[in-house]
């Protein structure tokens, strides 16, 4: 049995989001160290606040600023932060009632350790240094002896200068891809510039490259049979616009090959005739660049085009 | 109103890693069993639903890799729920209730192992508040446990008596990934130590489902979906009492838990302290025996681990061993969601 592969995969995105009226006003507040919450139908200030009542889903825009300052309604001490928390040393996640709000509100606080922190305790913002309109304008809260403030949360018309209407957030996240016993027995191949597939013990049908099952059957594909090198193009297109990151003259040619032996078409570009003479039963062969598992491109073989029929059936 | 029931549930062992294995590599040998059970080839089958999620290998579109092991061609009447298999047996439960199938196969797959699942679930939070925050899910079910452990609920002491007593009962599941004996380890997020958190690691597991006669004729003794409710809560963790489940009370009382004492029940509760929440809000006394399998906290394959629940309770009145089963599924931060099933036995129903 071939050793199975394994590469990190990091899959990694910014999600661009547009905000809502009530969104908008809490994040620009934020940055303006101004904290706004909004009021339920049954009269709750909710903080962070929603666009919609959570209770009878009808719109909310009953804004009011609520205090810095605020009691935590329930902790847990987290003594290893992970990559993008809010702090990096050892810290309490909180709920926080903000002082005029009914509700609490996620995040950091910033204490020496669990002894330190209880539910009951009294904490204020911390802000952070830049403020760009996101909930971690927070930088985290941290222990507070003062006054507490008003409970009687003050009327705002959520109105800034330059208001937030949207936020960026971005995400990334580290995987160890393991691509299984078939791809990997596949990808080892053509280290060696073989190309294997697997034969479907009960239709006979040879899948490259192997996913491990036959989806006609639905059972496990074991046995490996070599194919190609050469096949023969069952379709294409005309590719007319550049990639990014991709060194290619364009116009060139993606085309679905069925190599021989094979009973699923993989694709590939075809290079070594001019675009416009690209052809369906096209007669190709690949050819290996240093240093690849995959080949460059396929190329003509020169040999007479193949007849339809030996291939109408992996179009 | 037609009679449906769960005639045939398989699972695969589930391990904290399984390298050599693919999605469909995990999966088909669960497919194979489930309908090898009940003679059914797959394209007799009326309605194929399956839930996973592809953040958790990272694999985009990986369910029509996992399709292949269905045997989907010519192709099937098929859906995909992008959550907890449970959530895919809701949907067949109702494909078959319209009268546009008799038999559906559900199943469901997660393969943890590839990526950091704690990182990863922050991905399902509020993208405006929440996940900027980036708080794992072990984060919030800590925070979920103090409020309980300040209410008075529970204690650490009898956090540790809940690990304990499921994976004690999951030394007799040969599926169950930590059983037995497990230290209770230092905190991971205080107040949850290792103990009280699930095993991460991959699995798989399938059920069929059919209507009337044709479950009679597939199964012994069927395990009939006497009522399957699920309900949700606020996004907002500020909003809830997390010491209550008031989304898992009322699917309860939608599913008719509440009309008749249940003997079994399986609560998909990762954290112990979710028991404590779930026993609460089902009413659930100590003459009901819960998670005989041994729960979430022996083997908590994500995206198959609330249907294993439905599978384990049906498994039990299959062989006997129950007559009537509450069967819950979770979803969501501090179970945020919520999905109950009761199951019966014919004698139980006469
Ligand atoms: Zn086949």
């Amino acid at each position: 049995m071939t050793d199975v592969l394994s590469a990190p995969l990091v899959v990694e995105f910014p999600f661009t989001r547009s905000l809502g009226p009530v969104q908008s006003a809490f994040l620009t507040g934020l940055r303006e160290r101004t904290v706004l919450g909004v009021r339920t139908e049954d009269g709750t200030v909710l903080v962070p606040p929603v666009e919609y009542d959570p209770v009878t889903a009808n719109e909310i825009r009953d804004l009011v600023e609520v205090a810095p300052t605020g009691t935590v309604t329930t902790w847990a001490w987290n003594p290893s932060p992970r990559r993008d928390q809010p702090l990096d040393t050892p810290f309490a996640w909180v709920l926080v009632r903000l002082d005029g709000a009914g509700t609490a509100l996620l995040h950091a606080l910033d204490a020496p350790g669990p002894d330190a922190v209880h539910t009951g305790m009294r904490v204020r913002i911390r802000w952070a240094a830049t403020r760009t309109g996101a909930i971690t304008d927070i930088a985290c809260f941290e222990p507070y002896e003062g006054e507490p403030g008003n409970s009687e949360p003050a009327p705002h018309t959520g109105e800034f200068a330059d208001p937030v209407t949207g936020i960026v957030a971005p995400a990334r996240l580290d995987y160890v891809h393991t691509p299984g016993r078939a791809q990997s027995a596949y990808l080892a191949a053509l280290e060696g510039h073989r190309t294997v597939g697997e034969r479907c013990p009960a239709c006979r049908k040879v899948y490259v490259p192997p996913r491990g099952a036959c989806p006609t059957c639905g059972v496990a594909t074991a046995e490996q049979v070599e194919v190609g090198p050469r096949g023969t193009v069952t379709t294409f297109c005309i590719v007319n616009i550049k990639a990014k990151n991709l060194d290619i003259e364009v116009p060139y040619v993606y085309a679905h090959i069925a190599l021989d032996g094979a009973d699923l078409a993989l694709h590939g570009r075809i290079a070594g005739i001019p675009y416009d003479q690209v052809r369906m039963g096209l007669r190709v062969e690949p050819v290996w660049a240093e240093g690849t598992r995959h080949p460059d491109h396929y190329r003509p073989t020169g040999e007479p085009d193949a007849d339809y029929d030996t291939y109408k059936e992996l179009v | 109103m037609r009679d449906v029931a769960i005639v045939a549930f398989a699972q695969s062992a589930h391990r904290r890693r399984t390298d050599e294995l693919s999605e469909v590599d995990l999966l088909m040998p669960v497919l194979h069993e489930v309908l090898g059970a009940t003679g059914l080839k797959a394209n007799e089958i009326g309605f194929t639903c399956s839930g996973s999620a592809d953040y958790l290998a990272g694999r985009a579109f990986s369910f029509t890799m996992a399709l292949d092991g269905v045997g989907a061609h010519p192709p099937i009447s098929e859906s995909h729920v992008e959550m907890d298999g449970a959530w895919a047996l809701y949907e067949a439960w109702v494909k078959i209730m319209t009268g546009e199938a008799d038999t559906a196969l559900v199943y469901s797959y997660g393969k943890s192992s590839p990526g950091r699942v704690r990182d990863v679930l922050t991905r399902q939070l509020d993208p405006y508040y929440l996940a900027p925050l980036w708080p794992d899910s072990v984060a919030l079910a800590a925070l979920q446990a103090q409020a309980l452990i300040d209410a008075g609920d529970t204690d650490e002491a009898a956090l540790a008596e809940i690990a304990a007593r499921n994976r004690t009962a999951a030394v007799d599941n040969p599926y169950a990934q930590l059983t037995g004996d497990v230290p209770s380890g230092d905190h991971l997020v205080h107040p949850l130590r290792t103990g009280d958190c699930p095993p991460i690691g991959d699995g798989a597991a399938a059920v069929i489902l059919a209507a009337g006669d044709t479950a009679r004729a597939l199964c012994e003794r069927p395990a009939w979906i006497r009522g399957i409710d699920h309900r949700i809560e606020a996004h907002g963790l500020g909003v809830r009492d997390l010491t209550d489940s008031p989304s898992a009370r009322l699917a309860a009382q939608h599913a008719g838990a509440f009309e008749r004492p249940v003997d079994t029940a399986e609560l998909h509760a990762p954290f112990t302290s979710q028991e404590v929440v779930l026993r609460k809000a089902l009413g659930l006394g100590d003459d009901v025996r819960v998670n005989p399998s041994g729960g979430a906290l022996a083997a908590n394959p994500i995206m198959a681990a609330g249907l294993i629940r439905l599978g384990e309770a049906a498994a039990r009145i299959h062989r006997g061993a129950s007559d009537r089963a509450l069967a819950h599924a979770t979803s969501g931060p501090c179970l945020q969601q919520n999905l109950v099933a009761v199951l019966e036995g014919e004698s139980a129903h006469a």
